[in-house]
């Protein structure tokens, strides 16, 4: 059953992708502007982020899952770690490069190591409030007041949306998938 | 990046000194995890690339700008949720809209929506989480980041 599901799921995957495909060679060979876009700067820079960040963040995630015990990680970042834990787990949100989706390997990685899913949730809520790489960049663009208080302002917030979420997670019994 | 990339050779290295076989059973681990999510990755890209078509800098622009009040901050937490640009791009593309006259908070709510909010990525988030979770995160994180960004406007117009 959950086989077929998963197949299912990937039906729609590929769907998309033939479509795609035959709309791009159709762009490039009528010379459709709008179409040309898309695929070129579009979709291609895109799949340049993919095909470099995600290999190498999930060779890590699966170096981390043959380096380090299940026993570290839970004493640090497990349910009994406390303010500690949520301090450690934004710092690993925040060191993170990388879009939104490169983080869900590594909730995974960090569920199945044993991490609470509080701490998840709010390493995926750090990782997407600031990265440290990126900061420079905000910084530089709208100045260092909007970036401290966005980010001052944000860390509260999604620390509470993370306890709500992670509570909610546990209480049902749900488990963060091997995809 | 570029620091990930030689992080990740360097810790591959240091790991395969001490274990070949561990390094191994990790890569390998890791690759195939890479491969299964594939498929649902390049749909996600796909569909990604053809929303960002038509969220020009022009358009925004255009909607952040002139509807001040409420408007802008509906259509900043909207098109912040559905679109997924790459930092690069979204600060500089920030950076142009404050300088046009669309207001800090109007792109504080833009900016979190933009990194918390992923509705096309759902799809992606769904086979680690579930449907269930990653639309329950999403909520939550859409009204997070509209509180953040009403906190901002407070904080722009009485300091």
């Amino acid at each position: 059953m959950k086989k077929q599901k998963k197949q299912k799921s990937h039906k729609f995957d590929f769907t998309v992708i033939i479509i795609f495909t035959i709309f791009a060679l159709y762009s490039f060979i009528a010379d459709y502007a709008p179409g040309i876009d898309i695929v070129q700067n579009n979709f291609w820079s895109f799949l340049k982020e993919m095909i470099f960040a995600l290999p190498i963040m999930f060779i890590l995630v699966g170096l981390f899952d043959v380096w380090v015990s299940k026993e570290k990680v839970q004493k640090h970042i497990g349910e009994a770690s406390g303010i500690k834990g949520i301090l450690l787990v934004l710092l690993l949100g925040f060191m993170q490069a990388g879009p939104l989706y490169a983080a869900f390997p590594v909730a995974y990685i960090l569920w199945k190591k044993g991490t609470s899913p509080i701490n998840i949730f709010i390493y995926l809520s750090s990782t997407s409030i600031a990265k440290i790489p990126m900061l420079t960049f905000e910084i530089g663009f709208l100045g260092l007041d909007f970036s401290l208080l966005r980010i001052l302002i944000s860390i509260p917030i999604f620390i509470i949306i993370s306890i709500i979420i992670g509570k909610y997670f546990d209480r049902h019994g749900y488990k963060i998938k091997d995809i | 990046m570029i620091l990930v990339i030689i992080l990740t050779i360097i810790l591959t290295a240091i790991s395969f000194i001490f274990d070949k076989q561990k390094t191994l059973k990790g890569i390998k681990k890791g690759i195939m995890m890479f491969v299964k999510i594939l498929p649902t990755l390049l749909s996600v890209i796909i569909l990604v690339s053809i929303v960002l078509y038509f969220t020009t800098d022009e358009f925004l622009i255009k909607y952040l700008g002139e509807k001040a009040g409420i408007g802008a901050y509906v259509f900043a937490a909207i098109t912040g949720a559905v679109s997924i640009i790459p930092g690069f791009i979204s600060y500089p593309l920030a950076g142009i809209l404050v300088q046009t006259g669309v207001s800090y908070s109007v792109i504080s709510v833009f900016i979190t929506t933009l990194k918390m909010v992923g509705v096309l990525t759902i799809p992606l988030e769904a086979k680690f989480f579930g449907y269930k979770i990653a639309i329950l995160r999403n909520s939550l994180a859409f009204l997070g980041a509209i509180l953040v960004g009403s906190i901002m406007a407070l904080i722009y117009t009485y300091f």
